[in-house]
């Protein structure tokens, strides 16, 4: 036989796809390692898809989506970010993100474009671009600027062939955002190098310390920005894989171009209750905030009174605390913890190099787990510790030191 | 007159809804998880639920329980009761005769055909009848009443009472 794609051969593994294999072993344990929300989809939105498929409405749409979802998704837009989007052409409705983030590349990459990607970051990101034929630039944030990419660090990998910036706040693995200063600064380097800017906003909703600022609303962003939103996170729709992006007409009629060839259209039945979600779907939204937001803080605290040492996180449903005074790798200290406590979490270098060290812990479940796994988190820790050599900030307390 | 509103004896904390939520869904979360949760100092906390209880905001932590699950046959009935209202009074004295009644588990004052709609609870369909018929329906001023058996609890006090769904979700996922 002849050999497969270069392409695809070239893209690594999937880091997470090991520790999933790894757990999968395993019974009874507390899982921190899930990237979606434990709620179920809003009653009222799988009863608006039940109704859609009890009278048939289980068609084709039109290739850019039902349009009474995109005139929804328009308004959405300009009610709750001040954005302004023609439902007719320049919004398509996609499968998920992750089909908005391909369309993305694939329409304005041509082979050997660089993509500037910061990490840690979403695991498709760097692949997708690799797929796209682009070439992926790693940038790496880092914890001392609470895992913020910097423009100076963006603009220093900036090369002739770079064609865009892929950003994503907040931001899966570390639950940091983008500030408004940053975003300025970003864009700024955007506008110097007139580079297309790829934001994944898909955690939008889920910011807890400061109000979120959609891409596209910074001074002569729009033109050049491809917007990445969804409902899987916020709405607790992952399994319907719905999610849009909207750009300026010409970028995005070559999306649909590629997306009418390659998916037709977004699951109809998901695209209505999308309808539903989006129109009716706020106060469960808030709630469902104020819920991450309360573990996000119960959760966190516990992380550092443990002795791993974790800023509170901004927005998403991720911790990224240090394990680095275990003298552990990301690695070691998962699979170990995995083991022995059966507690699983993510290693940081799953979404990059620079995730060295730390691990993401996902606090999108019950409160009983989440106190449950500091529970053994401790343990673990105590005894790590001792092995090591130094104690806990929780073992000096004991002994009143 | 205790059904007239009692004056509130301390200021009514502000910035502590939250904490209220929280208790809501589960009165067994500690004051120092909930000043976590909100960001504020356990004693704040403490202090505002402290004031809630004293302001009967929060009127009494309690369990849902499933007796039937439990092995324990209870009956109750939901009995619609019309009363005549009088002057000055309205509805509130028949009211008030009725909840002191220890086998009245609620009573509201309700729009529509009847006027108050009271929760009975008993060991018997016959206990249950007979108090109805004895206590509720001789009442002065109760004209009728309409009583209507519980079959069966599906939800309670926003509890389902079927065993919740399993977390189908993968355990690692990106």
């Amino acid at each position: 036989m002849k050999a497969l794609s270069r392409v695809v051969a070239d893209v690594p593994p999937s880091g997470i796809r090991r520790f999933f294999d790894l757990v999968s072993r395993r019974k009874d344990i507390i899982s921190l390692g899930v990237g979606e929300p434990d709620f179920a989809t809003p009653w009222h939105v799988r009863d608006a898809a039940i109704h859609m498929i009890i009278h048939g409405r289980t068609t084709y749409s039109d290739n850019r989506g039902l349009p009474a979802l995109r005139e929804a998704i328009a308004e959405h837009l300009f009610g709750r970010c001040g954005l302004t989007y023609d439902p007719t052409n320049e919004i398509i409705v996609t499968v998920g993100v992750s089909e908005a983030l391909d369309l993305a590349l694939r329409a304005i990459l041509n082979p050997g474009d660089e993509v500037i990607v910061p990490e840690p970051s979403y695991v498709s990101y760097k692949p997708c671009v690799a797929f796209a034929g682009g070439t992926p630039v790693t940038v790496a944030s880092r914890a001392e600027h609470g895992f913020r990419v910097t423009p100076e660090a963006i603009e220093a990998a900036i090369t002739p062939r770079t064609k865009a910036i892929l950003i994503s706040y907040p931001t899966n693995p570390t639950g940091a955002t983008l500030t408004r200063p940053y975003l300025e600064a970003i864009a700024d380097v955007a506008r110097r190098h007139d580079l297309y800017v790829i934001s994944d906003e898909i955690y939008d909703r889920l910011s807890y310390e400061v109000d979120h600022t959609p891409f596209p609303k910074l001074p002569g962003m729009r033109d050049r920005t491809l917007y990445l939103n969804g409902f899987s996170k916020a709405y607790a729709m992952t399994g319907w894989r719905v999610a849009y992006a909207a750009a300026p007409p010409e970028i995005l009629d070559a999306m649909v171009k590629i997306h009418q060839y390659t998916m037709l259209c977004a699951p109809v039945v998901g695209q209505h209750a999308a309808i539903e979600a989006i129109r009716n779907g706020e106060p469960q939204v808030d709630l469902m905030v104020a819920d991450y937001r309360r573990r996000r803080n119960l959760f966190v605290d516990g992380l550092n009174r443990i002795g791993l040492e974790c800023p509170l996180p901004d927005g998403a449903f991720y911790a990224f605390p240090s394990v680095r005074a275990t003298g552990l790798s990301s690695e070691q200290f998962a699979e170990k913890l995995l083991n022995e406590e059966g507690v699983a979490t993510v290693p940081g270098t799953a979404f990059g190099e620079c995730g060295e060290g730390f691990v993401r812990c996902s606090y999108a479940t019950s409160l009983e787990k989440l106190r449950e796994a500091l529970d053994r988190m401790e343990r673990f820790m105590i005894r790590t510790n001792r092995v090591c050599g130094c104690r806990s900030p929780v073992e000096r307390s004991m002994t009143n030191e | 007159m205790s059904y007239s509103q009692s004056p509130i004896p301390g200021p009514i904390p502000a910035g502590f809804h939250e904490a209220l939520s929280i208790l809501e869904q589960d009165s067994r979360v500690s004051p120092a998880e909930i000043a976590v949760m909100i960001g504020k100092s356990e004693e704040e906390v403490r202090a505002a639920i402290a004031q809630f209880e004293a302001a009967g905001v929060i009127r009494s932590y309690k369990t849902v329980v499933d007796w039937e699950r439990a092995g324990d046959e209870r009956v109750m009935a939901f009995v619609d009761v019309k009363v005549s209202p009088a002057r000055g009074v309205g509805f509130d004295d028949v009211a008030e005769r009725i909840y002191r009644f220890p086998e009245v588990r609620s009573v509201h004052l309700v729009s529509g055909d009847y006027d108050l709609r009271v929760a009975v609870e008993g060991r018997s369909i016959r206990e249950v009848a007979f108090f109805v018929s004895d206590k509720l329906a001789s009442l002065e001023r109760v004209l009728a009443t309409a009583t209507h058996f519980l079959l069966k609890r599906y939800k309670e006090d926003g509890v389902p009472f079927v065993d919740p769904e399993s977390d189908s979700r993968l355990d690692v996922t990106p």
